[in-house]
């Protein structure tokens, strides 16, 4: 199917082989192969074990610094805190001006007017060497508002000038069996991702893979959203425990894969929450690389959702450039 | 540079103090042994590593006799608690040394750091540990009250896990009350070679396990030897036909866990991805040198062209290099013979019509290697499909119905294991009910674990080795006369058996209620 001019919906109503009903996507997503949760473990730990050294090392950690989206989701959020935020997102090292910026800054939607003012001209696609504003949407983490409330959340943002809206799927409604509403609701908040220009904003889905608790339902999830349109997977919202894990992010880039099979479409993959280390930020990497392909690892197709991440990473790095550790001084706290 | 490319992360082996000669272990010692040495090369680089004894007729002689004295003097009258003492000592020195341990096994044998490293060494320690476990209970082995140890048992090892069937074969042995003679392949001594350092360092009393060098003779006089009570050979079946037919008229007791042609069965509603994993852990794990890799994929006929390209497609992230090196997936073929017989096959496979595929990896330049391979379009009377080809090569096979599947799977001379891969739960325990093999996996491959029991069906030899049924192949039941006459069948006191050993000071050490702790301290 590769370079048909399907828009996602057409695709999808073929692939479903009907409207998007309950019915119809419950057959279709209880057909696809299920999950052993052990052997899944299993070889997302035989990844774990890969050995990243020297110049591998170098150019993994400069690799995770491009695709974190740094993030800040707090009630006590404020403008100066996003400035700040900005600030480390340009400059994350600031004794080293070769370090790469991160892809993109993630904040709550009334604080997007905010970080686009601080990014000034840096603000822009992070492929090109921008750094993109995301917006989390939709009643963030819970996702329990009416629908109306949900759509105009989104396009406030967009309209604030958000580059990636990250939206949380309706849980309640996929654990019981109402698929087609979730299907229904990302459809429309894609819709609310457009620009007057006719252009759209990137669509994050969170599928908070914390609540739907097997790795079926992750897959099935994964699935629904790329269906109804998600640019991106997104693990988590970083509010629940487990956020991601290497399992869950392997088995949804594994979708990625077969998705990439199926409609030769690229989907990007975003896990969030929980990865602070620069050690467990390489072992994604070497999921990423040994299960898509490297050309996921762009700021595009793969974004790591962290904050603390991204100075353990630093460390490093400078560790590399000097063979000596520093200390948490040593970097700037944003 | 591609990022999968990984730089180089090779295992240092600055942590092995190698001797430039190795001698045989006999009654506690390193002895020289009378045959002429020979050496033993890495199978990555062709390069020298060391010079092995090599053992005659009569140093196999010595052997047998250091065992039995020491059967007869001091391990046939220790308690089980005591026996077990060593077991677990046996167990930690492993652990501790355990990066010693997996370095010299790569090096010597060719497979991938990882796998000895996570997988062959973690379970040599498991096997000393949980026989350690039964040493003191042998009263629930199965064998009612009391049972008693054999004797001396005359143990040969194949060269595909030299430190782990090493382990397999001893643990029981010893924990049953026998004394062990054990012969490691030609190849693959230097692995053994470690463990009796391990064995000195232990304090284990002298002549309980001795460990001769050498090739096909020398284990041929050990098996053959007239004073031994009990052969465990673990080989090729052409082999282990030899010895059924030598041991037979005598009254040793044989096991033998010999070859495999397994059938890794995936059904159309089988976890895919998983799947794909267990068929590459199932064939190309330890460069397919497994008795029980699933070398026969049987694969329903209606995802037969996914399973196929996405198999292609995972084999492609495969690396195959430096057996050192910690990111190396597929490892050195074990020796030039070896790898002869695989390309002898594989190439008889192309001849037969069945097709070839071979992952595109770069050969290093010395060494024996051959790269990950696949053959479709194989029918069951291809000899790819029929003889256990012993390497990273898979023959893939079709079928459409359970039943076909059932009947393809055990249409082999061989039943050591085989796989079932589906989601359906009721279908595994049907499937599994009517395959003829030993060892069934569902929805997962080549796991192993000292409470499970292992051993085959038909040519793939008889006997169990591994949990409690491992146990069965060293001991018999108290109520027979040998026993009776042959060791004292009441547990003797800790008093008493020190008395038994005068002069053996290690013995004595263990044998009287030292902690653990200190007894290792003691050994030091």
């Amino acid at each position: 199917m590769t370079g048909t001019q399907l828009i996602p919906t057409e695709r999808a109503l073929a692939l479903i082989g009907g409207e998007p009903s309950d019915a119809n996507l419950r057959r279709y997503l209880h057909g696809i192969p299920g999950v052993d949760a052990v052997g899944l473990e299993q070889r997302a730990a035989a990844l774990g074990t890969r050995s990243v050294k020297t110049t591998s090392k170098a150019w993994a950690l400069d690799t995770i610094i491009k695709l974190i989206d740094l993030t800040t989701l707090e009630g006590a959020d404020t403008p100066g805190k996003v400035r700040s935020l900005v600030a480390k997102a340009l400059t994350p090292d600031a004794g080293d001006p070769s370090c790469p910026r991160v892809a993109a800054v993630c904040v709550y939607g009334d604080m997007v007017p905010y970080a686009v003012a601080a990014l000034g001209a840096a603000h822009g696609d992070p492929d090109k060497g921008g750094v993109s504003v995301a917006a989390v949407a939709t009643a963030f983490p819970s996702g329990r508002a009416s629908r109306s409330i949900k759509l105009e959340d989104t396009a406030d943002a967009v309209r604030a000038g958000a580059d990636e809206i990250d939206m949380v799927i309706d849980r309640g409604a996929f654990l019981s069996g109402r698929y087609g509403l979730v299907y229904d609701e990302i459809v429309a908040v894609k819709e609310a991702c457009k620009r007057p220009d006719g252009s759209y904003a990137h669509l994050k889905v969170i599928l908070e893979t914390g609540e739907l608790n097997t790795y079926d339902n992750v897959r099935r999830a994964s699935w629904l959203a790329i269906l109804a349109g998600a640019d991106f997977i997104k693990t988590s919202t970083g509010k629940v425990a487990p956020a991601a894990t290497l399992p869950v992010t392997l088995l949804m880039l594994e979708v990625v894969r077969d998705w990439y099979r199926l409609t030769g479409e690229k989907i990007g993959v975003k896990p969030a929450g929980g990865i602070r280390s620069s050690k467990d930020a390489i072992k994604y990497v070497v999921t990423v690389a040994e299960t898509v392909g490297e050309e996921w690892l762009t700021p595009h197709l793969f974004r790591f959702g962290a904050s603390s991440l991204l100075n353990d990473v630093l460390l490093q790095r400078q560790k590399m450039a000097s063979g000596h550790y520093s200390g948490a001084d040593y970097v700037t706290i944003d | 540079m591609s990022f999968l490319e990984y730089a180089p992360a090779p295992e240092s082996q600055s942590i092995l103090h190698l001797k430039s000669d190795y001698g045989l272990f006999i009654d506690g010692e390193f002895v020289e042994g009378q045959g002429t040495p020979f050496q033993t090369i890495s199978p990555a680089t062709e390069k020298h590593i060391a010079n092995i004894a090599h053992a005659s007729e009569a140093d196999v002689d010595r052997a047998v006799a250091a065992a039995r004295r020491a059967y007869d003097t001091t391990w046939s009258r220790m308690s089980g608690s005591d026996r077990g003492k060593y077991l677990f000592r046996i167990a930690r020195l492993v652990q501790e040394r355990a990066r010693e341990l997996a370095v010299a096994e790569t090096l010597d044998n060719g497979k991938p750091i990882k796998e000895s490293r996570d997988v062959d060494v973690p379970l040599v320690a498991a096997w000393f540990f949980y026989y350690a476990g039964w040493a003191d209970k042998l009263d629930h082995a199965g064998l009612g009250a009391n049972p008693a140890s054999l004797g001396v048992a005359a143990q040969v090892i194949p060269w595909n896990f030299p430190l782990l069937m090493l382990a397999w074969k001893i643990a029981p042995a010893l924990a049953a009350g026998n004394t062990v003679v054990i012969k490691p392949a030609e190849t693959t001594s230097l692995s053994a070679m470690i463990f009796a350092e391990i064995l000195q360092q232990a304090d284990l009393p002298a002549g309980v396990v001795n460990i001769v060098t050498g090739a096909g003779e020398t284990g041929s006089a050990l098996v053959n030897h007239g004073d031994v009570n009990k052969v465990a050979f673990t080989g090729s079946t052409a082999v282990g036909r030899m010895i059924a037919r030598s041991t037979a008229g005598t009254d040793k007791r044989l096991t033998l866990e010999l070859g495999g042609k397994a059938a890794n069965i995936v059904f159309d509603d089988a976890p895919i991805d998983q799947a794909i994993e267990g068929i590459v852990n199932g064939i190309f794990f330890n460069q397919g040198h497994v008795c029980c890799a699933g070398s026969r994929l049987l694969v329903q006929e209606n995802i037969h062209d996914e399973v196929i390209e996405r198999l292609k497609a995972r084999l492609s992230t495969l690396r195959l290099g430096d057996p050192l090196d910690k990111n190396t997936d597929i490892g050195a073929i074990n020796s030039r013979e070896q790898l002869e017989r695989i390309r002898e096959l594989s190439d008889i496979g192309e001849q037969e019509g069945a097709e070839r595929w071979t992952a595109d990896c770069a050969i290093p330049e010395n060494g024996f290697w051959f790269a990950p391979t696949i053959f479709t379009n194989v029918s069951t009377s291809n000899r790819i499909a029929r003889d256990e080809v012993f390497g990273p090569v898979l023959s893939v096979l079709t079928f459409r119905t359970p039943a076909e599947a059932i009947a393809k799977a055990n249409n082999t001379p061989y039943g050591l294991s085989a796989g079932i891969w589906t989601d359906k739960g009721s279908r595994i325990l049907a499937v599994a009910d009517k395959l003829r093999a030993g060892v069934i996996w569902a929805n997962t491959f080549n796991r192993f674990d000292p409470a499970s029991p292992f051993g085959g069906y038909k040519e793939s030899g008889y006997g169990r080795e591994g949990g409690r049924h491992g146990l069965a192949a060293y001991l018999k039941p108290a109520a027979s006369a040998s026993a009776i006459a042959a060791a004292p069948a009441k547990p003797v006191t800790a008093a008493k058996a020190q008395n038994a050993s005068e002069g053996a000071a290690a013995s004595a050490r263990a044998a009287s209620s030292v902690t653990a702790a200190k007894a290792k301290k003691a050994s030091k």
